[in-house]
């Protein structure tokens, strides 16, 4: 850096301030580190850094039998679990030429939708926190609290529900489900409404999120964005639509679009997105087929518990499939659904026995989050706060 | 020359009339096309896929190591294409010390990331990567945790001696 100036004289050359923001930085949700060169309030370069999360997932992955991926699945997204862990099950589903029974289908359908729901009320409510609007936080966790309840209810657990399988669900539904959800369901979009009043036509948040951020399609395409962003950028593309999976193609539902491609237009996606999973929910609700939760294959599935206590056979298959596993036909398969951020895929790779030879997970985040040096360069430095929120990435999925 | 299970793919026909060097192999399994392309042709082969069949879009970059066969690594690329609404999956086996490939930055900038995963994470060196290093471990790690011959624990610590 240069000499300070002495009598007072401007000086020549443009001053640049390196700024590092994070690793341990709020906004940043998680351990992301950025590097800022800042002229002024002005971004002139920007880099980040990842690996802070770094948990060896695909590694562990290859030293587990398939049925006991299913929990590391849960770990990577944890704002989204059940869309990793159904992500996984197909995967190793489609090896495995296993049919699964409709009712676990449109079950693995109804949660995938409220994961969708969950995690977009935490990426509202903290995109708003980061911008100033605090009140939206505390909406917002009120309702992620009853889904969390429901996820409780059917799994035991709140956040790592682990719930589906290979071969279908973990635990039959808790009795009385309908009516938890159907009551949840049913009051969500006037609580959508409420996030509404507080933003959309909001001064001060048009102010902070219109027209920041900006990022043309084509740039985000080859650079690997997926999900809600390329969607605010008039992109209809959902890969739920292009490539149904888990009978998502029995389902009504529309692809929200935008075409402004800042951080107004992803929050207007989202908001709409949330409209939308409650009317996939409301019909898989209304619709539910009845039936099996999993499939029927005694080589694969855990037996029930009664017939385990009766029949020497399925003692038998219980017995082989807790201690070694069930092998997997050799091949491969990429498997990719729409999760919440995006497209999510898992690429594995079986050798014909009991554990994955590789897993793969390709996380929306990681593409996501390579584009944001190009958002944030040439913007203020109070708006990276906004952008960085708009991407709406988790660092466990990036650094998995 | 192209397997006869792929005689019937458009893509795979259409590569084999625009250069019959590149396609060494492939299958089409569980409804998904997987090409193995010649090593030293992968740079050209993605520029062709891109510009003239609309694979505009790399889903990732990633590696199987099949230790100890030789060559040991499998660098799979997916790519994707949103117009004809398919995917196809790219193999290359690569092998040596260090395994080298050249690098698809040019082709999609996304390609910068996985690279830099796969390197990191297998040790296969990408030519001409615009900042090849590691991204996920620190700087200073020794050894490629995804390869098959480095242990779960790391090399810090040994499980062997202890009991129970």
């Amino acid at each position: 850096m240069s000499e300070p100036a002495i009598n007072g004289e401007p000086q020549a050359a443009p001053r640049r301030l390196a700024l590092n923001m994070g690793p341990q930085h709020p906004s940043t949700h998680g351990v992301l580190r950025l590097m800022l060169e800042l002229d002024g309030e002005t971004i002139v370069k920007a880099s980040s850094e990842i690996g802070y999360l770094h948990t060896g997932i695909e590694k562990q992955c290859e030293e587990k039998t398939y049925q006991q991926a299913v929990t590391l699945t849960d770990r990577i997204d944890y704002l989204a679990p059940l869309s990793n862990n159904l992500c996984y099950c197909l995967a190793v589903e489609r090896l495995l030429g296993l049919e699964i029974p409709p009712f676990a289908q449109w079950m693995r359908v109804l949660l995938t939708e409220m994961t969708r729901l969950n995690s977009h009320l935490v990426w509202l409510g903290s995109h708003a926190l980061d911008i100033g609007a605090m009140t939206v936080f505390l909406y917002c966790f009120r309702e992620r609290e009853d889904i969390l309840r429901i996820f409780e209810m059917f799994s035991g657990q709140r956040m790592m529900t682990s719930y589906f399988r290979i071969g279908g669900l973990a635990l039959e539904p808790p009795r009385g489900w309908q009516a938890v959800v159907k009551r949840f369901i049913e009051a969500f979009p006037s609580h959508v409404d409420e996030y509404e009043d507080l933003l959309t036509n909001n001064p001060i948040w048009m102010r902070r999120t219109k027209g920041v951020g900006r990022i043309s399609l084509e740039d985000m395409l080859d650079l690997g964005v997926t999900g809600p962003m390329l969607r605010a950028a008039g992109l209809k593309w959902d890969t739920r639509k292009a490539e149904p999976y888990s009978s998502y193609e029995q389902f009504d539902y529309e692809i929200p679009t935008r075409r402004e491609s800042d951080v107004y237009a992803r929050y207007q996606v989202r908001i709409e997105e949330m409209r939308q999973s409650t009317r996939i929910v409301t019909q898989a609700l209304e619709g539910m087929p009845a039936g099996p939760w999993k499939a029927d294959a005694p080589k694969v599935v855990l037996p029930d518990r009664e017939k385990m206590k009766t029949q020497m056979e399925a003692l038998i298959h219980h017995f082989k499939i807790v201690t070694e596993g069930f092998g997997v036909p050799a091949g491969e398969v990429y498997q990719v659904i729409e999760s919440p951020r995006g497209e999510l895929g898992y690429y594995v790779v079986s050798d014909g026995t009991a554990r994955p030879h590789r897993v793969h997970i390709h996380g929306p985040s990681f593409g996501n989050l390579q584009a944001l040096p190009k958002m944030i360069e040439g913007q203020i430095l109070a708006d990276v706060v906004s952008t960085l929120g708009s991407v709406d990435f988790v660092l466990g999925d990036v650094d998995r | 020359m192209l397997p006869d299970a792929l005689k019937e793919s458009p893509l795979a026909a259409a590569l084999e009339t625009w250069n019959p060097s590149v396609v060494a192999g492939g299958k089409f399994d569980r409804g998904e096309l997987t090409l193995e392309i010649a090593r030293e042709k992968i740079v050209e082969t993605c520029q062709y896929l891109k510009q003239e069949q609309q694979f505009i879009r790399l889903s990732g970059i990633t590696a199987v190591d099949w230790y100890p066969e030789e060559p040991r690594f499998e660098v799979v690329y997916h790519l994707h294409s949103l117009e004809r609404n398919q995917r196809v999956r790219l193999k290359c086996r690569v092998g040596g010390d260090p395994a080298e490939i050249d690098s698809v930055t040019g082709v999609w900038r996304s390609a910068d990331w996985y690279e830099r995963e796969v390197f990191d994470m297998f040790g296969v060196v990408f030519r001409n990567h615009p900042e090849l290093r590691r991204i996920l471990m620190p700087d200073n790690w020794e050894g490629h945790p995804l390869r098959k011959d480095y242990p779960v624990h790391g090399y810090k610590y040994s499980y062997k001696d202890s009991t129970g």
